[in-house]
């Protein structure tokens, strides 16, 4: 028998989509959070609107950690489909709840684990009348299950309930009904488990919010002053573009009219025309999309890089290509990014790694666009974009916008004074980055000719080699100059450590619990979080300080690895790369393999422990 | 009842260069003509679009339209190089392939108060970019689209397009035997509220038809035929010189009063009609068929048709429709351009996201 561990629980939970399991899901994970509990949640689901299987699974850390749990303690075994492969999903001695409505099929039976029933058919054949809703009801019933379980009280469920459904108390109380009868069959059967219990923690989550990235980037990017949205529909980036559409009509209004344009375009090509049209004509202007749109924005970006355009791409990235697995999470677009589109491009990329950078970077990268005058990417995934996340509010840093070297017409009016001219692509502070005026601009000497790179300095039309060559040349030093604006990466370091990990975006909370438990076996590593390219000056340090240097990143090909390879290839020589590329979100015991195996340093059984632990 | 140039010297005089030149006629803003002009032209010597640009230039000039409130944009391509040629105290942009309708609709969200005008090619237009341009006229973006229709890629050197005539021949010999997109007729169907065809060659009516086309709030497309005389203009291309020469077929003749200037009409009974545009300018259509009504849709396409059964050019104002909104209308925006928000309404107040903070802890 176990002792029960406290608040340390992954429940898995395998239905179809489109059952109706989310919202049952959901309640579940807010009771936790409201519980005070520490809490994650990883939606695992197919590209498909009803029938395919899903999985969702719940982690409750008192430790905090929020990465995606290694083993699954507690399987809801719901979906027939996919049962036979569940029930291998979970630990030893875990624990399969199962609709005994009807017997446990002999091929679903497996040793070492326990089997707990609730007869979710028959319950709600009882309680709710025949209609498209009994099926979904049915769902609720294993919440209630799960609460008595592990110790969920129903006082809970009901406040998320009404948290919830605040204004439909018809639909509350039909939940509860299910929910309070899968409750009471386990209670009134005496079943127990002794894997795990929930124990609320008095104001353990006392103002800390439930967001999602992808809702994180979407107020940063209105808190930044976000002024034209262009987007085509594209999982996993759509709920980004959805939640602006939910939040600038109440936040974004000037006496009833809108100071925002948010248009749903054609398809990416468009998107990204829109919004670089935008850019040059002076707005803050952004896109959200993923892998194959950024295919299809490839050569617009290209033009607003060599013609200087302010304009923010967020790539949420997923499984590629377009019939690829769009549901499954990756970092496998970096390069598409970061040497986005022909001819000598690189371009700025900022990176979050939890919801309040999502909010923070959304906000900034218009800043950094506008300094630029350059497209700007914002670096997420499936995992950040759209996963709950628990986190500490958003707030505002008040602080004024960067507009960057944008020329009004009083400016021009007092350098024609000063008998300063102005040259659109000239560099007249060595930093790479030319002065910008946008059209509207009255002053006779602010219009210009915008056109790719075939200009000189004053934005007439040329096709001599120095020009040319002397446009590259600056937009590389403007390149340069980025690297001490950008965020610069957070780093830890301990006395006397020699091994390093580098991590990025989603990464970062499975790698922060993978390094503790390499600390806990004794392998202790210094970190760098890496936030954003072209890479700073620390990240040099950082290698050159280090003998081993492991980069944790979401692809097959090491493609960050290859950009710190291409800065510096004898620094680079250094990293070992943890390659993580199965689509799902990542967890700790993954990295702490990895890790192990590039030590080489120490027995199977010590990794196999490093990496069960928590 | 031709072309009406005003030269009264208008109060507001616009701080440009002293000219010097105070022989030459100036329009209601104290400009030149040859203030409307751009850098020299690079195209081949007799190409249609340098005639196009020339109409151009004389429409700005007659509305009497600022040029820095003017902005240019275009795709690639021969044609979508003439922006630099004309207007050249006006703001340009020379984008990518096809994609000008979209950059329009992004510059023309976030700032209506610009004049847009957009030339493009019907390589540009009729091909790569033929998707992005429906949905552009579909949203009725407010732009003067110019399309200068020669029949051929002339940038890449001579390959048909889209909109080269079935049975027409490529320099080579080479028949192409693929129906040709009819701009004006999608235009139409798409959504397009302002609708004309014309001839390089013919300013007199190409150059008040732009002048409409300015006047007007909402995608106003104008297909201009425009011989490549390096690649299409041959014996046996249907976009020679020549063959369009003897083969246009206008409705109308036409006349435009710009809505500063309160010109009394005699109007024919039966062959005159006026149409109001949204800025108070008016067009005078002489109706060369008397049946014909521009703003009958069917009526439209149907002539259109006709004229492309009988391989003719059906020119002049094919379609108006006034009553519309324009896209930026549609989106509900704020009166200040987007483009000229400060922070103090671009970014809300910070008790907001409190609010939204606390909605989510539940
Ligand atoms: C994406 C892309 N594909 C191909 C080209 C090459 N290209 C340049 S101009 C042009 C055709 C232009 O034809 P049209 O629009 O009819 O203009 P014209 O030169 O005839 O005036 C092509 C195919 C390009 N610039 N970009
Ligand atoms: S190639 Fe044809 S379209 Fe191009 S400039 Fe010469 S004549 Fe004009
Ligand atoms: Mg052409």
């Amino acid at each position: 028998m176990e002792t029960p561990r406290i608040n340390d629980l992954s429940i898995c939970v395998a239905t179809e989509n489109g059952s109706g399991s989310a919202s049952a899901n959901n309640i579940l994970f807010k009771a936790i959070f409201k519980m005070g509990i520490p809490c994650s949640s990883k939606n695992m689901f197919p590209s498909n609107i009803q029938g395919l299987p899903t999985w969702y699974q719940i982690r409750a850390s008192a430790e905090g950690y929020f990465g995606r749990k290694d083993v699954i303690d507690a399987m809801v075994m719901f979906n027939d489909t996919t049962a036979a492969k569940d029930i291998y999903r979970i630990r030893d001695g875990g624990l399969i709840l199962y609709d005994d409505s009807t017997p446990l099929p002999p091929n679903l039976k497996r040793e070492g684990v326990q089997y707990l029933g609730v007869p979710a058919n028959k319950i709600v054949q009882k309680l709710v009348p025949a209609s498209p809703l009994r099926g979904k009801q049915r769902n609720m019933v294993y919440v209630g299950a799960l609460a008595y379980l592990f110790g969920i009280d129903m006082e809970t469920i009901r406040a998320v309930l009404e948290d919830t459904f605040g204004k439909k108390p018809v639909v509350i109380e039909s939940n509860l009904l299910c929910i309070d009868a899968g409750y009471r069959h386990m209670e009134e059967n005496g079943v127990t488990q002794n894997i795990a219990r929930l124990q609320a923690i008095p104001n353990g989550n006392k103002g800390k919010i439930i967001t999602e990235g992808n809702t994180a980037g979407a107020l940063g990017a209105i808190y930044g002053g976000a002024t034209l949205v262009s987007w085509y529909p594209i999982t996993p980036s759509s709920s980004l573009a959805e939640n602006l559409e939910h939040y600038l009509p109440r936040l974004r209004k000037s006496n009833g009219k809108a100071t925002y344009a948010i248009i749903q375009a054609e398809d990416e090509i468009a998107a990204a025309g829109m919004v670089v049209g935008a850019g040059w004509a002076g707005a803050r202007s952004m896109t959200c999309t993923s892998g194959p749109g950024l295919s299809l924005m490839n050569e617009t970006i290209g033009l607003a890089h060599f013609a200087e355009i302010p304009s923010v791409f967020f790539i949420i990235q997923r499984g590629g290509p377009s019939t690829g697995l769009p549901t499954r999470t990756q970092q496998a677009d970096i390069q598409l990014m970061y040497y986005c589109s022909h001819g000598d491009t690189r371009h700025i990329i900022l990176i979050p790694h939890d919801m309040k950078s999502c909010f923070d970077f959304a906000r900034r990268s218009f800043d950094v666009a506008e300094r630029f005058q350059t497209p700007v990417f914002v670096m997420m995934d499936l995992d950040l974009g759209m996963n709950l996340w628990s986190s500490e509010p958003f707030r505002l840093e008040k602080e004024p916008f960067d507009r960057g070297k944008l020329v009004t017409a009083e400016m021009l009016e007092q350098w024609e004074k000063e008998g300063k001219k102005f040259r659109r692509y000239f560099d007249a502070d060595g930093d790479g980055i030319p002065y910008r005026t946008i059209p509207g601009n009255p002053h006779r000497h602010a219009a210009y000719f915008t056109r790719g790179s075939g200009h000189d300095a004053d934005a007439l039309y040329s096709e001599d080699e120095n020009d040319y060559k002397e446009t590259l040349d600056r937009l590389r030093r403007k390149f340069e100059t980025a690297r001490s604006y950008v965020p610069k990466p957070i780093i830890e370091m301990n006395e006397g450590v020699k091994t390093g990990v580098i991590c990025f975006g989603s990464s970062y909370e499975p790698t922060r619990e993978a390094r503790d438990r390499l600390r806990a076996v004794g392998l202790k590593t210094n970190h760098l979080l890496l936030r954003a390219l072209p890479l700073t000056e620390e990240v040099k340090e950082f290698l050159e300080a280090h003998k081993t240097i492991y980069l944790v990143e979401q692809n097959r090909d090491a493609q960050m690895a290859a950009v710190v390879k291409e800065e510096w290839p004898e620094l680079g020589a250094k990293i070992i790369s943890v390659l993580i590329y199965d689509g799902l979100p990542v967890t700790a015991g993954e990295i702490v393999k990895q890790i192990f195996n590039g030590a080489q340093a120490t027995t199977a059984e010590v990794v196999r422990q490093a990496r069960l632990r928590g | 009842m031709g072309r009406r140039r005003l030269q009264q010297k208008s109060s507001g005089k616009p701080d440009y260069e002293d000219k010097g030149v105070a022989e030459k006629k100036v329009n209601r803003i104290n400009l030149t003509e040859k203030d409307y002009e751009g850098t020299p032209s690079t195209l081949c010597r007799g190409c249609g679009h340098d005639a196009i640009t020339a109409s151009v230039i004389r429409a700005f000039f007659d509305s009497s339209v600022d040029p820095r409130k003017v902005v240019k944009l275009s795709g690639i391509g021969c044609s979508s190089k003439t922006p630099a040629y004309f207007l050249g105290q006006a703001f340009g942009f020379n984008a990518v392939h096809g994609r000008m309708s979209a950059l329009a609709t992004g510059a023309n969200g976030v700032n209506r108060t610009l004049i847009p005008i957009g030339v493009s090619g019907d390589g540009d237009t009729a091909a790569i970019g033929l998707g992005n341009f429906c949905h552009m006229m579909r949203r009725n973006v407010n732009i003067t689209y110019i399309v200068e229709n020669n029949g051929v890629y002339g940038l890449t050197k001579g390959q048909f397009s889209a909109t080269a005539d079935k049975g027409s021949r490529m320099k080579g010999g080479k028949l192409n035997d693929m129906p040709a997109i009819d701009l004006a007729e999608l235009a139409i169907t798409f959504g397009a509220t302002y609708v004309a065809r014309s001839f390089s060659g013919d300013r007199k009516q190409l150059a008040p038809l732009i002048q409409g086309a300015l006047a007007h709030k909402g995608s106003a497309i104008l297909d201009v035929l425009s011989p490549c005389v390096t690649f299409n203009n041959h014996e046996g291309s249907t976009k020679s010189l020549k063959y369009i020469r003897e083969n246009l077929d206008p409705i109308q003749d036409l006349d435009f009063i710009p809505y500063y200037e309160n010109i009394e009409v005699d109007y024919k009974e039966g062959t005159d009609q006026e149409v109001t545009l949204h800025d108070g300018s008016r067009i005078v259509l002489h109706k060369l068929r008397s049946d014909y009504d521009p703003s009958n849709k069917m009526q439209a396409l149907a002539a259109i048709h006709a004229a492309v059964a009988e391989g003719k050019f059906l020119t002049g104002l094919i379609y108006y429709d006034p009553s519309r909104p324009d896209f930026a209308e549609q989106m509900n925006l704020c009166e200040t351009p987007l483009a000229e928000l400060g922070q103090d309404l671009l970014q809300p107040p910070a008790e907001l996201l409190d609010e939204i903070n606390a909605e989510l802890m539940k």
